[in-house]
C-alpha cells in the first residue's frame, strides 16, 4: 500500500496519529498499548490541562525508557487528584514526599538507584509551577546545580489551583487570582514580577531545558524523548491550561494552549548547556487578545471601557518573546 | 483487615474504583455527518466515503462505492460540472479538493483493470420498459437491474448514450470511455433494443409491470428572428450531434452563437475545432447571469471564444446580422434600448434551450404536462400509474448528473411500487458545517491542476481537453479531502482524552467513549479536526 508514498496532506502531523500514517511518525498517545501512566478515575477537573500533560509527558518518558522509569512527585493538584489514599492512578513507581522536597527526593532516588548499581532505571520528577517556582525552588536550584541525573517536569499552570487560584511565581501580568484580586488602576497580579523558570534552568548550564504545551502533541514527545537520552539534570516546562483558574470552558484547554504560543506568550524552545538550539515557530500569529478574551482571569481587561493600555503592555511582552526566540518565521 | 492498624496499612488500590463518568452533564457522541459535497451531488454520490477508500489507495474500494451511485465514473469525471467542489468545505481554506479529477482517475482506473459493475440480485421477475437509453435511462436500468428486475431499454437512436453522445462535443468526452461503460452497464443483462421508437406507451407497456421515461429535450427551442433568404441559421445540436458523429459541417470563418447556455458554449468551442477564427457569443444578460457552467465559459474563453453580452439578434441576412443592445432593469430582466449594430458573420448557430416531445405520453390520462415538461409527484411517478419519468422532460436542472440521480430515485420508487411497499425514506444526516471543523489540525495544501492541452493546440482538433491525474497526483487529492462530518481515523479523540476515556477498537468507526470515566469536558469535540463528534446533553 503506497500509503507514504507522497506527502501526507490531510492532516501534516499535527494530530495525534493517523491511519494513513506510519506508525513510527504516529505519536506515543495514538498507540492503544501506550504506557498510561495516569490512569482513568482520577479526580482532576473535566478538561484539566495538567492531567492531559503528565500523561503525555509521563508516556513518553515510559516510551524512552522502555518502562524503566519512577516518579517523584511534588504536592500540588497532580498529587492530590491522582492519588487520595489508598487509591491510585500512577501505574508507575511513584513517590510523594513534601511540597518542597521532589528535587532532592529525586536526588536521592537517582542516588539510590546508582549506588544500587540499578542505573537502567531513570528518575522523573514532576510538580506543578507552585511546587517548582516558589515552594521547591530552592531544592530544584541545588538539583540542578549539582547535576543530578533527574529530568525535572514543571507543569505550569500559572497559580495554586488546588488551594484555591493563588498567585504564584508564575501567574501572569493582570491575571485575576484570589490574592490578585481585579481592582484598582493595575488589577490582577503586579507586572514585572515573577519568575522565568525556564531562562533560570539554563543559566545553570545543565545539559538541557526545554518548554512545551499540550497543544503540540509531537513537539512535546520529541523533547521527552531527547531529554531521556541525556543524562544529567534537565528541566521541561509543559504549559497547561486550568479550566479552573483561568475561567476558561473545559473543551477549550487545548485550544488556549495553542493561542498561548500563537500569540508569542509562551515561547515554546529548547536548550542545551545553556544556549538555545531550537524553537518553535509560530505557525499563523494571533494578537494577545485572542488568547486573553476567552479567559475568565481576565475579563476586568475586555469591560466597557477596555483596558486597551493593559493589553498593549501584553502584546508588548509577546512581541519581546517573538524577538528574543525569533519565533515569527513567515 | 481488623488485626491491622486503621488506615496506613491499607492495600493500595486503583483509581478505576471512582467512576468519573457519573460528573457529566453532557456526552460527547460519534456522528457521520453529511458533508456539503454528496449534498450538493445531483446524483447523491458518497462522495467522503469513496475519497476516504481512495485515500489509502484501496482504489477498487473507491470505485465499488462510487457506482453504487453512479453507473458512470470516468463520463463523470470529465463531463460532471461538479457541484461537488463549489461546495466544498476545503475552498474556505484554501482551495475546493479535486473530486472530480479524482472521480476521473477512478473512472478511467476501472477501465483499465477491467472492473465490472456488482452483480444483480435474485430475479424478482418483474419488468420494466425503460425508454431512452440517455445518461437518465441508463442509470435506472442499471439499478433496477441490481434490485433483480429484468428491464429492457428502447431508445429511438442507433447507439446509446442519449445527450452524453449526441450532445456533448468529443474533445470533452471521448467517445470509446463512453462505450465501454454503457457496454459494461449493458452487460448484467440489461436488454438494449435500439432504432425502436416507442410511439404508443400502452402498448409498448404490454408484458412490462411499469416504465420509466427518460426521453430527454430535444426537440431545439426556437425564436423567431427576421432572417434573409440566404442567410444561413443552423442550430446547435445539429452541428453538436454532426461533429460528434465525426462530420464536419461547413459554418464558415465567422460563427456568431446564439444562447448563453452550456450547449452555446460547446457550439462554440466546436466551430472553433471547424475552422472559424472568429466564434462569438451572442447573449442577452449579463455574464453573471449566464447559465452556462464557469468552467465551461473560461475553457471557452481560453480557446479564442469571445462573448457579446446584453444583445439580441434582431435580423439575420446573408453575410451579416444585426444586433440590439440591451439593458437589465431593476428587476433583472433584460430591455431593448433602440441601439442597434451590425456584425459581420458567416453563419449564426442559435443555442436557445430545448423542448421536450411530449407527444408519446399526450393521450395517456391523468398525466400531466405543464410548462412543456412532463409533472411527476415525489415518487417520480407521472399521473399514469406505474409509469415514472426523469431527466430532461421533468422539470429540474438539466445536466448529466441530474439525470443519473433522477435515474436512481427513480429505480428506487418503482422498486418500492413494484413491490407494494413504500420506499423507506433516506435517513436525513445533519449537516457538516466548515464551523464545525478544527481546521488547525489540516496543512496548507493547494489544489492539483489537471493538465490542460494548451489552449493554442486545443483548438485545432477534437482530441480531449483535459488530461487525468497519474496516480500520486490522485492520492494527493484524494487525501486533501477533510473529511467533513465523518471519522478518518486521526486518533485525536483517543489522544487528547484527560480522562483516557476514549477506547480505540476495530471496526467501522475505530474509536468508542467510556462513559464510566468519561466527564464530559468535550476536549475530543473540540479537537476533532472533522467534525464527526458533538456533545449531547446527558438525559437525568
Amino acid at each position: 500500500m503506497p500509503a507514504q508514498a507522497v506527502k501526507f496532506y490531510q492532516v501534516g502531523s499535527r494530530a495525534v496519529g493517523n491511519r494513513l500514517l506510519d506508525e513510527r511518525l504516529r505519536s506515543e498517545q495514538a498507540n492503544p498499548q501506550r504506557g498510561n501512566a495516569l490512569n482513568s478515575g482520577h479526580r482532576a477537573c473535566q478538561g484539566c490541562g495538567e492531567a492531559l500533560g503528565a500523561r503525555y509527558v509521563v508516556d513518553a518518558a515510559l516510551r524512552a525508557t522502555d518502562g524503566k522509569l519512577v516518579a517523584v512527585n511534588a504536592t500540588g493538584c497532580l498529587e492530590v487528584f491522582s492519588t487520595p489514599y489508598p487509591e491510585s492512578s500512577w501505574q508507575l513507581p511513584w513517590l510523594h514526599s513534601l511540597f518542597a522536597n521532589a528535587p532532592a527526593v529525586a536526588s536521592g532516588v537517582a542516588a539510590a538507584l546508582k549506588a544500587q548499581g540499578r542505573e537502567d532505571l531513570r528518575v522523573l520528577a514532576q510538580g506543578g509551577d507552585g511546587g517548582t517556582v516558589d515552594i521547591g525552588f530552592a531544592c530544584l536550584s541545588g538539583m540542578f546545580e549539582r547535576n543530578d541525573d533527574v529530568f525535572y517536569v514543571c507543569y505550569d499552570n500559572e497559580a495554586y489551583m488546588n488551594t484555591g487560584v493563588q498567585r504564584s511565581g508564575s501567574t501572569p501580568p493582570y491575571a485575576r487570582t484570589a490574592t490578585t484580586e481585579a481592582v484598582g488602576p493595575e488589577p490582577g497580579a503586579p507586572i514585572g514580577k515573577g519568575k522565568d523558570v525556564p531562562r533560570i534552568a539554563m543559566a545553570h548550564e545543565i545539559p538541557y531545558v526545554a518548554t512545551a504545551t499540550v497543544a503540540e502533541l509531537h513537539d512535546l514527545e520529541a523533547k521527552v524523548e531527547r531529554a531521556m537520552s541525556l543524562h544529567g539534570a534537565r528541566y521541561l516546562h509543559v504549559l497547561v491550561p486550568c479550566p479552573l483558574g483561568w475561567g476558561s470552558a473545559p473543551a477549550d484547554t487545548i485550544k488556549l494552549a495553542r493561542l498561548a504560543q500563537r500569540s508569542g506568550l509562551f515561547p515554546v524552545f529548547e536548550a542545551e548547556h545553556g544556549e538555545v538550539t531550537a524553537t518553535l515557530p509560530i505557525r499563523d500569529r494571533v494578537p494577545v487578545e485572542e488568547y486573553l478574551r476567552p479567559q475568565r482571569r481576565y475579563a476586568h481587561l475586555f469591560g466597557d471601557p477596555p483596558r486597551t493600555d493593559l493589553l498593549e503592555r501584553i502584546q508588548h511582552i509577546a512581541d519581546r518573546n517573538v524577538a528574543r526566540y525569533g519565533l515569527d518565521r513567515s | 483487615m481488623k488485626s491491622k492498624p486503621f488506615a496506613i496499612t491499607l492495600d493500595i488500590k486503583s483509581s478505576l474504583a471512582n467512576h468519573t463518568g457519573a460528573w457529566r452533564t453532557e456526552r460527547p457522541v460519534y456522528v457521520d455527518r453529511w458533508p456539503p459535497c454528496s449534498a450538493a451531488c445531483p446524483a447523491g454520490e458518497n462522495v467522503q466515503a469513496w475519497l476516504y477508500s481512495a485515500e489509502d489507495g484501496s482504489y477498487e474500494t473507491a470505485w465499488r462505492r462510487l457506482v453504487a451511485d453512479n453507473p458512470f465514473p470516468a463520463v463523470m469525471g470529465r463531463v460532471c460540472y461538479h457541484p461537488c467542489e463549489t461546495a466544498c468545505n476545503r475552498a474556505q481554506l484554501d482551495s475546493a479538493v479535486g473530486i472530480n479529477s479524482v472521480e476521473r482517475f477512478l473512472g478511467d482506473e476501472a477501465i483499465k483493470q477491467g472492473w465490472q459493475l456488482p452483480s444483480p440480485a435474485a430475479d424478482t421477475g418483474k419488468r420494466v420498459l425503460v425508454v431512452g437509453a440517455g445518461p437518465s435511462g441508463l442509470s435506472a436500468a442499471y439499478q433496477l437491474r441490481r434490485l433483480g428486475h429484468a428491464v429492457e431499454i428502447r431508445d429511438a437512436g442507433a447507439q446509446p448514450g442519449g445527450m452524453m453522445r449526441h450532445g456533448i462535443p468529443t474533445f470533452r468526452l471521448p467517445r470509446d470511455v463512453l462505450d465501454i461503460e454503457i457496454a459494461r452497464l449493458l452487460a448484467l443483462g440489461i436488454t438494449l433494443r435500439p432504432d425502436t421508437p416507442v410511439t404508443d406507451l400502452r402498448e409498448a407497456m404490454r408484458g412490462f409491470d411499469a416504465a420509466f421515461l427518460a426521453i430527454g429535450a430535444q426537440l431545439s427551442h426556437r425564436a423567431y428572428i427576421p432572417a434573409g433568404q440566404s442567410a444561413r441559421v443552423l442550430d446547435a445540436l445539429d452541428v453538436l450531434g454532426q461533429a460528434a458523429g465525426g462530420d464536419r459541417p461547413r459554418l464558415g470563418r465567422r460563427v456568431v452563437v446564439y444562447g448563453g447556455g452550456n450547449t452555446a458554449m460547446d457550439a462554440a468551442r466546436t466551430a472553433r475545432r471547424l475552422g472559424a477564427d472568429e466564434a462569438l457569443v451572442v447573449y442577452r444578460r449579463t455574464r453573471e447571469r449566464m447559465p452556462a457552467d464557469d468552467i465551461e465559459v473560461e475553457e471557452a474563453l481560453a480557446e479564442g471564444v469571445r462573448m457579446r453580452w446584453l444583445s439580441t439578434i434582431t435580423q439575420v441576412d446573408a453575410g451579416h446580422l444585426r444586433v440590439e443592445r440591451m439593458e437589465l432593469d431593476d428587476a433583472g430582466v433584460p430591455q431593448p434600448t433602440g441601439e442597434y449594430e451590425d456584425l459581420d458573420t458567416d453563419c449564426v448557430i442559435l443555442a436557445l434551450g430545448q423542448d421536450v416531445d411530449h407527444s408519446l405520453v399526450d393521450n395517456l390520462p391523468g398525466l400531466e404536462v405543464a410548462d412543456g415538461v412532463v409533472q411527476v409527484d415525489d415518487q417520480m411517478m407521472t399521473g399514469y400509474p406505474g409509469v415514472f419519468a426523469g431527466g430532461d422532460m421533468v422539470p429540474a436542472t438539466r445536466s448529466v448528473t441530474v439525470g443519473i440521480g433522477h435515474g436512481k430515485q427513480a429505480a428506487r420508487h418503482i422498486d418500492s411500487w413494484l413491490r407494494s411497499t413504500h420506499a423507506a425514506a433516506e435517513p436525513t444526516r445533519e449537516s457538516a458545517e466548515y464551523g464545525q471543523l478544527n481546521t488547525w489540525y489540516y496543512s496548507d495544501a493547494p489544489h492539483a491542476v489537471r493538465p490542460r492541452l494548451e489552449a493554442a493546440r486545443r483548438t485545432s482538433d477534437f482530441g480531449e481537453v483535459v488530461g487525468g491525474l497519474d496516480e500520486d497526483t490522485a492520492l494527493y487529492e484524494a487525501r486533501r479531502c477533510l473529511s467533513c462530518g465523518n471519522c478518518f481515523g486521526c486518533d485525536n479523540c483517543f489522544g487528547v482524552c484527560p480522562d483516557n476515556a476514549v477506547i480505540k477498537i476495530d471496526g467501522a468507526h475505530g474509536y468508542a467513549i467510556d462513559y464510566d470515566y468519561c466527564k464530559g469536558c468535550g476536549l475530543c469535540v473540540s479537537e476533532c479536526p472533522c467534525g464527526a463528534i458533538k456533545m449531547e446533553p446527558e438525559v437525568t
